[in-house]
């Protein structure tokens, strides 16, 4: 295993623990932050809002950066559109992250963690993944 | 609005906000990628050849946090309610629509708002709201 292979594993390992510790990685605490006109758990906006506040002096010095320090090229994502696959993608995938309570990190940590019903939401995750990668193919 | 402040859990929620903000700030630092999980496991399905060994190797970190955790500490209540079908839908949903929108909570929520991206602040604000709408429809329409 090379050292960038090593530094991956080691971000999806803490990245795994934030949302166990934050509460992201339960359905349920992610459905009460979702019901805005029930009893509203609003812990969820500090789960973001502290990412955020990490992520923002970070991002800023990465712009700067021509290359990563294990000496990777810094790839930052260049696409501007806000076309019409970007707004239905995201209300498909809020659609689901509102029926289920997941979205796809904490599906996979739970799915980590042997739950059943995150095994399932997992799986099935992934063959919407596979779909999509066969209608990207039919329309190319 | 009405606010639970029973299961508001700031300290817990911040903490692991800040821990999830290090490890994309980890990711790009080091290995100069954005911590999107559904880029990066949809890049592993694609099999992107010269990528696969760290995308592979950061699913495999998610996977195991919860194993690494619970040596240490008991782990966190994960409370699923959703029945089987329900959670089918729900990850046929999550997956088709997290690829078309190139990114999820983490690259567009986290990653794309801390880049100051107009196109993740249009994708989050369109997935909060359908997660809000949907919620609204199950709970308090439908009664579920």
């Amino acid at each position: 295993m090379n050292k960038a292979t090593f530094s991956a594993f080691i971000a999806g390992l803490i990245f795994s623990f934030g949302l166990l510790l934050s509460g992201m990685a339960n359905p349920e605490k992610v459905l009460g932050f979702l019901d805005l006109f029930g009893a509203w758990d609003p812990s969820l906006m500090l789960v973001m809002g502290g990412a955020i506040a990490v992520g923002l002096p970070t991002f800023a010095l990465a712009k700067k950066r021509q290359s990563a320090v294990l000496g990777g090229p810094m790839q930052l994502p260049g696409k501007r559109a806000l076309d019409k696959r970007l707004v239905l993608g995201s209300l498909a995938f809020g659609i689901g992250w509102g029926l289920a309570g997941f979205c796809p990190g904490p599906g996979i940590v739970a799915s980590g963690a042997l739950q059943p019903g995150a095994l399932a939401f997992t799986l099935a995750m992934v063959t919407g993944m596979l779909g999509f990668r066969l209608l990207e193919r039919r329309s190319n | 609005m009405n606010i639970d402040w029973n299961a508001f859990t700031p300290g817990s929620a911040l903490a692991g906000g800040l821990l999830i903000g290090l490890a994309s700030a980890w990711l790009i630092l080091m290995n100069g990628r954005v911590a999107g999980i559904s880029g990066i496991l949809g890049g592993l399905l694609n099999n992107e050849g010269s990528n696969r060994g760290w995308q592979l190797a950061f699913i495999l970190g998610l996977l195991a946090g919860p194993g690494v955790w619970a040596l240490f500490h008991v782990l966190p209540a994960i409370e699923i309610r959703a029945s089987y079908p329900v959670l089918i839908a729900a990850g046929l949903l999550v997956g088709i629509g997290t690829r078309y929108a190139a990114g999820c909570t983490s690259g567009h929520g986290v990653c794309g708002l801390s880049r100051l991206s107009p196109r993740s602040l249009a994708a989050t604000m369109t997935f909060m709201f359908g997660g809000f709408a949907t919620v609204y429809v199950v709970r308090h329409l439908l009664g579920a």
